[in-house]
């Protein structure tokens, strides 16, 4: 298990290291000039040529590469090239606000689907019909209209909930809650018409094997049958259909804070794309990549522990 | 090998100190070895069947003499020609000569394709004419006493004893010399079993084949066999005539073997269930 | 939808194709399907409005006029203007264009990289096979948007290069699906078939493999068109769509910012949206249905799908046997019926009696389909939901089992009646230790403690036959080998000290060496205990080792019941001889091959192998 778990690590800081690498050097290819971005148009060209110089432009490409990582390795991404601040101080405030979101709708997926799966797969008749229809369907509606009607609906028409911004948790943990309630149940909508589908297709899977019907041969409860085995047999795949979603909710979540007015990471990293801000972009990108290569680890973790041939091997 | 009629013959197959390993799973495991030196030959026109229990390595020898085992040592020849580790060219060309019948008559036909393309891909692929192949069909349908008009159904559309018989026209395709036969009736029920069996008899009666034919049923192999050999752990421990091994073995494996499957009669059963208990007996006498 | 998910709502299915008959019956059943037509309808109306944009609007899409914005409806824009002027219709028409090119590119990229990938790392496996996979989990670690963001930040706002880019990103579904699919049929007996029949590999994939990996493609191809038009839509929202293109999302993000002055801007791209990516998702599950693909689901379980239907008095006065009074089970006019697909009823089990006595091992024999399990499974009520059950008498040690309640079932199940499976291995929970799941029945049956359950689960392990009861205890099912599994489950079985065991087919998947131990630990504890034993079996090797009495089933109905001695040496029914005329064990043996069968001169012929004589 240790080696399992050690080997995991490996592959993940490779992972971030290959992706890091890609970027940078994607970054570096030749765009329009960086030092004639910043300044505008306007500039003439020997305060462009400083401002290269400046930021180090006009040095060997494997040479900035070079100091970039040993300086990433140590935990400096650098400053960012508009505001002259840091990008870890610009991307640590970000990420309390996506990772709130983030792990919310994740949470929000897992009770939801986990209960919607396994309803339709035991109780199968009309309510399973239901939850496929309705699954269909709000997998097609993009998060960020489900977030504008919700915003329409109970932040501006019913004002129950605040339309736009963020209470940190440690502020206030009930405006914490208000803030991110709206913004996470529009996220996770789609990830709930996947993951709980999944859910009810590997407990049906489940509830048609074998030792199933021997389990009940032996005048188990169903609560027992249902609940205690075929629930536990069927979470391994419940649990990588999540981890694959948690993905997706990153992605989603950069178009959710838009409509929020969240100031977290996806926000920063639209704004850095839009201005060609590469160092805060590089940083955002190995930030992101590091939070899904975390997760993943915890995600082999569990799996393993819910697999015995992993476990005991 | 006491039988003295084929020994003076050129064997049709020859199996010398076959080995056989597969890679270990997962990471860096060492090679399972599953043949451990095996040798034996079969004669044209002749079947031999090879008993043993399940892991004892008898399918992978089959598949090895069909080129879909790897084969780490020793050498298989056919009429003499080296047929063990060929290039994939030179393994195509012996399609004509040896040919397989595999167990599962559900998966070991696509389900996809109707019997006729099943049976006709072997002759197209070696540039036969359409209407040859055709022909071929019909003359290999009738033969396996399936109605012609099964060409253009189906395999999927079949019970398990009529694919089965779909698998033996496919196998017969190229009138080859070798059919390597895995299991071949274990899925079945017991009466179709007993036809399909004298389906393979009569066939080899009339065309000369020559059958490997692996089983774990000592009563099949009785039935088919000339001679049979016995398999345990990848190792041959008994070979030699039909009668003689399935009735009055000397490998101490075989007894066990014999012993253990029952026989349809209470009475006899009774007396065979107690000759097992004290064979049983003295060999724990023996070991321990 | 959440974003960058390779498989939707219903996932593609992973390979499992049931049939791929010929494409032209795949054609009639999709048309067949009213939902589909709908879908099919709608997409093709979208891309006809696409394609006939100019000619439906006078209007440009991005010219912006802002004495006209929020115009409302009528006049020369149909739907009104947006927050600058621009009309509503032309750019719900031009936007089409967009979405439809841009999800077409997403498919052609995705496509073109993971289904060459995929079909050359499943077939060939080695170094291609780990590269690629590697590869393919890197990309699905990537958040797509951030992704994107990077590339459109580097080379400029491109919603074409956006989405040949995502195509990239989402092509790891693809390849995984298809390496999957052609891993499995890889491994089918038919592709070996075809490998020794001398095909070439070319042609194998041809024939066999890509016929396998097309069905769930077109499945999740059609899933991929609906994730495309949702992604850009994000993209263009978030105002990093080409600039001067009219885009549904471009729509939404001035709706966005009109929110407050004209809600009813959402209605139009956003319903487009939702509508077009539906049309998507529903041709997705209706082409999984017309393509006999699998959805892994079976379309039996509909209603109380883990209730077992209860056994209904059968209202025919059936031919009531008298009942036995040693009787442990009594079972007059079974009959087992389950809906067919056009609604009628198929009976498999047609009026079957039998008595189990106290001590008695009945044996049940038939061939496939004979309707012998189902009648064992019908007593234990363990038929699947859907099936109908009726029986004129259906008794167990004198209390009537029709129309039991499950809890009622339950308390008989395990406690009086114990099943013992066919399949060692697939009849324990892989998830739980063989000695937690010994213990679970006795625990809620018999009210014992922790403690007192191991102890006697220890017991039975070690009267079971187990050399080390205390380490099978905290196994896994599949740290154990088949012959142990087999008698963990017999020991289960009579855990909670039964009358009556059913065993179907128990020592089938077995070798036969391990075959005879078992059957002498059944005849054993049957004694010990004198168990009523209903044995479900085809093979009468097996009857005659154990059976007192025996019931010969042919195709659900009985044809003749007899004991053992006599029916073996006085068979009445002719079905009966003929199944005893079919084994083979008296048989006289082929003989040896007479030295006339030899045919030397054939192999004086070269045989025509290349190269054989390196």
């Amino acid at each position: 298990m240790l080696l399992f778990l050690l080997r995991r690590i490996g592959a993940g800081v490779v992972l971030v290291w290959v992706i890091a690498t890609l970027t940078f050097f994607l970054t570096s290819l030749t765009g329009s000039d960086p030092g004639r971005r910043i300044l505008g148009p306007t500039a003439d060209l020997e305060a462009v040529a400083a401002k290269r110089a400046e930021l180090g432009l006009d040095r060997p490409v494997l040479e900035r590469y070079r100091d970039w990582l040993t300086g990433a390795v140590h935990g400096d991404l650098g400053v960012s090239w508009f505001t002259n601040e840091p990008v870890g101080r610009l991307v640590g405030d970000a990420l309390p606000v996506s990772l709130s979101l983030v792990l919310a709708a994740t949470v929000l997926t897992a009770v939801v689907s986990v209960v919607l799966g396994v309803v339709a797969a035991v109780r199968g008749g009309w309510l399973d019909g239901l939850l496929q229809s309705v699954s269909i369907v709000a997998f097609a509606v993009p998060n960020f209209l489900v977030g504008l009607v919700l915003s329409l609906v109970f932040a501006v028409q019913l004002g129950v909930f605040p339309a736009l911004g963020y209470t940190p948790l440690a502020q206030d943990p009930g405006r914490w809650l208000a803030s991110i309630a709206l913004p996470a149940i529009a996220l996770a909508i789609g990830a709930i018409a996947t993951v709980a589908t999944q859910t009810r297709g590997s407990m049906i899977d489940v509830l048609g094997q074998d030792y199933v019907r021997t389990l009940r041969s032996r005048g188990l409860p169903t609560r027992s049958v249902v609940l205690k085995h075929a629930l536990r047999n069927a979470a391994p795949t419940s649990l990588t259909v999540l981890s694959l979603q948690f993905i997706a909710l990153i992605s989603g979540a950069v178009v959710i804070e838009k409509v929020f007015g969240l100031s977290g990471l996806g926000e920063r990293a639209t704004s850095a794309a839009g201005q060609g801000d590469v160092p805060l972009v590089l940083g955002i990108v190995v930030v992101a990549v590091l939070v899904v290569v975390v997760v993943n680890i915890v995600v082999d973790i569990a799996l393993g522990w819910l697999n015995p041939k992993v476990r005991i091997a | 090998m006491s039988v003295p009629a084929t020994t003076t013959a050129q064997p049709l197959l020859t199996v010398d100190q076959l080995v056989v390993d597969y890679p270990g799973r997962g990471w860096r495991q060492p090679p399972v070895r599953v043949l451990k030196s095996i040798s034996l030959d079969i004669h044209p026109g002749e079947t031999l069947g090879l008993v043993g229990e399940s892991g004892s390595g008898k399918t992978t020898l089959g598949r090895a003499i069909l080129g879909l085992a790897p084969v780490t040592g020793g050498e298989i020849r056919l009429g003499g020609q080296r047929i063990s580790n060929l290039g994939k060219r030179d393994r195509r060309a012996l399609s004509r000569d040896v040919q397989v019948v595999f167990q599962d008559p559900y998966t070991s036909l696509n389900p996809a394709m109707t019997v006729g393309d099943i049976l006709t891909e072997p002759l197209l692929v070696t540039g036969s004419s359409r209407a040859d192949a055709q022909r071929r069909v019909r003359d290999l349908l009738d033969q396996v006493r399936l109605p012609a008009d099964a060409g253009t159904r189906l395999a999927r559309e079949f019970s398990g004893g009529q694919r089965q018989r779909i698998a033996i026209a496919r196998a017969l395709t190229r009138d080859p010399k070798l059919v390597v036969c895995d299991e071949p009736v274990s899925a079945l029920d017991l009466s179709t079993q007993a036809r399909v069996l004298d389906l393979f008899i009569e066939i080899q009666e009339r065309t000369g084949v020559a059958y490997l034919f692996v089983t774990h049923d000592l009563s099949v192999v009785r039935h088919i066999s000339h001679r049979v050999a016995v398999m345990y752990r990848g190792e041959l421990v008994e070979t030699g005539d039909a009668a003689a091994v399935t009735t009055a073995p000397d490998h101490p494996y075989t007894r066990r073997l014999l012993l253990a499957a029952p026989v349809p009669d209470p009475g006899r059963q009774a007396e065979r269930r107690a000759a097992r208990h004290r064979l049983a007996a003295e060999q724990a006498a023996v070991a321990g | 939808m959440s974003i960058l998910s390779a498989s939707g709502p219903a996932g593609p299915a992973p390979v499992e194709v049931l049939a791929t008959p010929a494409r032209a019956g795949a054609v009639r059943r999709l048309l067949g399907n009213p939902v589909a037509v709908g879908a099919l309808v709608w997409l093709v109306l979208i891309a006809v409005l696409a394609v006939l944009a100019p000619l439906l609007t006078s209007q440009s899409p991005t010219a912006s006029k802002i004495t006209e914005a929020l115009a409302p409806v009528g006049g020369d824009h149909p739907l009104g203007t947006d927050g600058v002027g621009r009309d509503v219709w032309a750019q719900l028409l031009y936007g089409a264009r967009t979405s439809l090119v841009g999800s077409l590119t997403v498919v052609v990229v995705a496509l073109l990289l993971g289904l060459p990938a995929g079909v050359l790392a499943g077939y060939y496996r080695g170094w291609f096979d780990a590269v690629a996979s590697w590869v393919a989990s890197l990309l699905m670690a990537l958040p797509a948007i951030i992704v994107l963001l990077v590339v459109l930040a580097q080379f400029g706002r491109s919603t074409a290069l956006a989405m040949a880019v995502f195509g990239v990103i989402i092509a790891p579904g693809v390849f995984r699906l298809v390496r999957a699919s052609v891993l499995a049929v890889r491994e089918e007996l038919f592709v070996d078939a075809a490998r020794v029949a001398g095909l070439s590999d070319a042609r194998i994939m041809r024939r066999h493999v890509l016929p396998v990996v097309v069905p769930p493609t077109v499945i999740q191809v059609s899933q991929l068109l609906g994730i495309a038009i949702v992604i850009q839509a994000g993209l263009e929202f978030l105002g990093l769509g080409s600039a001067n293109q009219a885009s549904w999302g471009g729509m939404l993000s001035d709706a966005f910012q009109n929110i407050y002055a004209q809600p009813r801007l959402l209605l139009w791209p956003g319903l487009a949206i939702v509508l077009t990516v539906t049309a998507f998702g529903l041709l997705g599950n209706a082409l999984r249905d017309a393509l006999g693909v699998s959805g892994r689901v079976p379309r039996v379980r509909r209603r109380g799908a883990t209730t077992p239907p209860a056994v209904l008095p059968a209202d025919e006065a059936a031919p009531a046997p008298a009942v036995d009074p040693d009787a442990l089970l009594a079972l007059g006019g079974l009959r087992v019926a389950y809906p067919g697909p056009d609604g009628t009823e198929r009976e498999v089990v047609h009026g079957v009696s039998l008595t189990v006595r106290r001590g008695e091992v009945v044996g049940l024999v038939g061939e496939s389909g004979s309707g012998k399990s189902q009648t064992a499974f019908a007593v234990l009520g363990l038929l699947p939901p859907e099936a109908r059950t009726s029986a004129a008498t259906m008794t167990f040690d004198g209390a009537d089992l029709r129309g039991l309640s499950p809890a009622a079932m339950n308390r008989l199940r395990g406690r009086r009646i114990g099943y013992i499976p066919q399949e060692p291995m697939s009849n324990l929970d892989p998830s739980f230790t063989i000695g937690s799941q010994l213990t679970e029945p006795m625990r809620h049956h018999l009210g014992l403690s922790g403690a007192e359950a191991r102890t006697r689960a220890l017991a039975l392990l070690d009267r079971v036959g187990i050399p080390d009861p205390a380490r099978v205890f905290g196994s896994y099912p599949h740290q154990v080998s088949g012959g142990m599994a087999q008698r963990v489950l017999i020991a289960g079985a009579v855990s909670c000290d039964p009358d009556l065991l059913i065993a179907d087919e128990p020592t089938t998947a077995l070798d036969v060496t391990v075959q005879a131990e078992v059957l002498d630990l059944i005849r054993e504890l049957q004694a010990e205990r004198r168990l009523g034993v209903l044995l479900v079996t085809h093979d009468f090797g097996v009857v005659a080792d154990v059976c007192d009495t025996v019931v010969v089933m042919r195709e659900g109905r009985v044809v003749e019941s007899a004991e053992a001695e006599r029916l073996f040496a006085d068979p009445q029914h002719e079905y009966t001889r003929m199944l005893l005329g079919s084994t083979l064990e008296d048989t006289p043996a082929r003989g040896s091959l007479p030295a006339s069968d030899l045919h030397p001169e054939e192999i004086a012929v070269p045989l025509p192998t290349a190269g054989g004589n390196r």
